[in-house]
């Protein structure tokens, strides 16, 4: 699957949609993709400050638990209350209903460590 | 790192191929739920062809292996199946097995983790005469059709009549003209067969069930899958409800122990635990919410460890709910006691059910 053009990308397979100072974030299609049946996902509370690269959930799939960590740094604004109940939707759309954090970015240059999606490319065709 | 005989067939179909027991092997196709799905509504495809193959011939295997194993081997009848576990002196768990009995000798078919020290410990008490062993491992492979449309999808390929033969036992005949030990034997809580095949006529069988029915929904399967049926049908898989140190009494496998056979290895250590009843045991739990419980969490009750987690998964056949099995203080594997799993430092609550956690429809 092509990388939707408008979302930056952290090397750990997150993506990040920018829209003034608010970001959300979820794992790539790539991601959902090794990760296999997604079947709970843990994420951090509203109004927690989370910072950029560091672990702030986690997603199990049948098999396993990875780390989600966090392309930006902010405050939590919304988790995706949905995937409690439906966490498969993170499989099914990884760049829509499967979204996981809305943040207040707190430092917009951060991104500047993030990818375009020609280079997130190459990344997710290893 | 070896691979099966149906290693390019797994590649081909875009398996993603996982280190297990020195196997390359297919830990899932098109995806653990929906393998596991299909074995449980219709069937599914699995190569175990890494687990091991021991061939036993001679006159006195069946007293030999009564020495050896805890259920009863010199009592099985011509081409029956039967579960059979290795002990050590402590009672703990060398292995947990499969007899078959043929017409002239005998298969041993043994975990792939533990098919090296098997194939030590049953030649380090090969006795003078009497007993002759094939490693088979790696050799011959073995296919597995498992789900309630087994017999339907199966028969058309085989010359013995499958609706026929009884639950754990076994015919030699031929898939597809490939002469074939066929069983009616699995690890899976369903209904379905084992083939033995030559390595070399192992892609041909697997291929042609695959073609011939797919469009049936039979899918191939990976240990994913696998792993999520035999947790759900309560059967222990060595490494985890089944140890060195876990004895099988305390995996709940006391119909296997058949203390009235003479002598054998760990029979009087386990003839003990029975007769104290004090031991730690394997019991099921079923988690309140939804966070799954994982291999090695701490279990407590009342804010006291009180074991912990063997194997967890989601249950598709249960609800959707996650369940595990646990290594449980004998109080606390009371039937309905609620005690708490320690998941990345918060409690969970869960509770103690009766195992298996699924039973399929007879």
């Amino acid at each position: 699957m092509a990388q939707p053009e408008d979302l930056l990308f952290s090397k750990e397979h997150e993506w990040v949609k920018l829209d003034g100072d608010s970001a959300t974030i979820g794992i790539t299609d790539y991601a959902q993709n090794a990760l296999g049946d997604i079947v709970y996902v843990e994420l951090p509370k509203a109004g927690s400050s989370i910072k950029q690269f560091s672990s702030v959930g986690v997603i199990e799939s049948v098999k396993a638990v990875s780390n989600l960590f966090t392309p930006l740094s902010g405050e939590i604004v919304e988790v995706n209350a949905a995937l409690e109940n439906d966490p498969a939707a993170v499989n099914r759309e990884p760049y829509g209903a499967g979204w996981l954090l809305k943040i207040r970015v707190s430092d917009p240059s951060e991104a500047q460590a993030l990818l375009p999606p020609a280079e997130y490319e190459k990344i997710a065709a290893d | 790192m070896k691979r099966t005989a149906l290693y390019d067939e797994h590649v081909r179909a875009g398996a993603r191929m996982v280190p297990f027991a020195d196997f390359e092997m297919p830990v899932q196709y098109a995806g653990i739920l929906k393998e596991h799905d299909a074995v449980r509504h219709r069937a599914g495809l699995f190569d175990l062809s890494h687990m091991g193959q021991f061939r036993l011939t001679g006159d006195i295997v069946a007293s030999w292996a009564d020495t050896l194993t805890i259920n009863a081997v010199g009592t099985m009848k011509p081409l029956q199946a039967r579960y059979n576990l290795f002990c050590n002196e402590s009672g703990g768990t060398h292995d947990d097995t499969i007899f078959y009995r043929l017409e002239r000798d005998w298969l041993l078919v043994v975990n792939a983790s533990n098919a090296d020290k098997m194939w030590k410990h049953l030649n380090a008490h090969l006795p003078e005469a009497g007993v002759a062993l094939e490693n088979r491992h790696g050799r011959y492979a073995l296919i597995a059709i498992q789900g309630p449309r087994s017999v339907e999808m199966l028969q058309p390929h085989v010359d013995v009549d499958l609706a026929s033969m009884r639950y754990y036992f076994c015919a030699q005949g031929r898939v597809d003209g490939v002469p074939a030990l066929i069983a009616r034997t699995g690890y899976t809580g369903e209904d379905g067969f084992e083939l033995f095949v030559e390595g070399q006529d192992a892609a041909v069988l697997w291929s042609a069930l695959l073609r011939d029915h797919r469009g049936e929904g039979l899918e191939p399967c990976g240990l994913g899958a696998r792993d999520v049926l035999r947790l759900e049908a309560g059967m222990p898989l060595y490494g985890h409800e089944l140890t060195e140190t876990i004895t099988p009494v305390q995996a709940g496998l006391n119909w296997a122990l058949k203390l009235n056979k003479p002598e054998f290895i760990g029979r009087d250590a386990l003839a003990r635990q029975l007769e104290r009843d004090d031991y730690p045991r394997v019991a099921g739990l079923v988690m309140e919410g939804r966070a799954p419980a994982r291999e090695g969490y701490a279990v407590s009750l009342d804010g006291r460890v009180v074991g912990q987690i063997c194997s967890g998964s989601i249950a598709p056949s249960v609800g959707n709910k996650n369940v595990a099995t646990a290594l449980l203080e004998r109080n606390a594997a009371t039937l309905g006691t609620a005690v708490a799993v320690q998941i990345r430092g918060t409690l969970h609550d869960a509770k103690v059910v009766p195992l298996p956690f699924y039973k399929r429809a007879q």
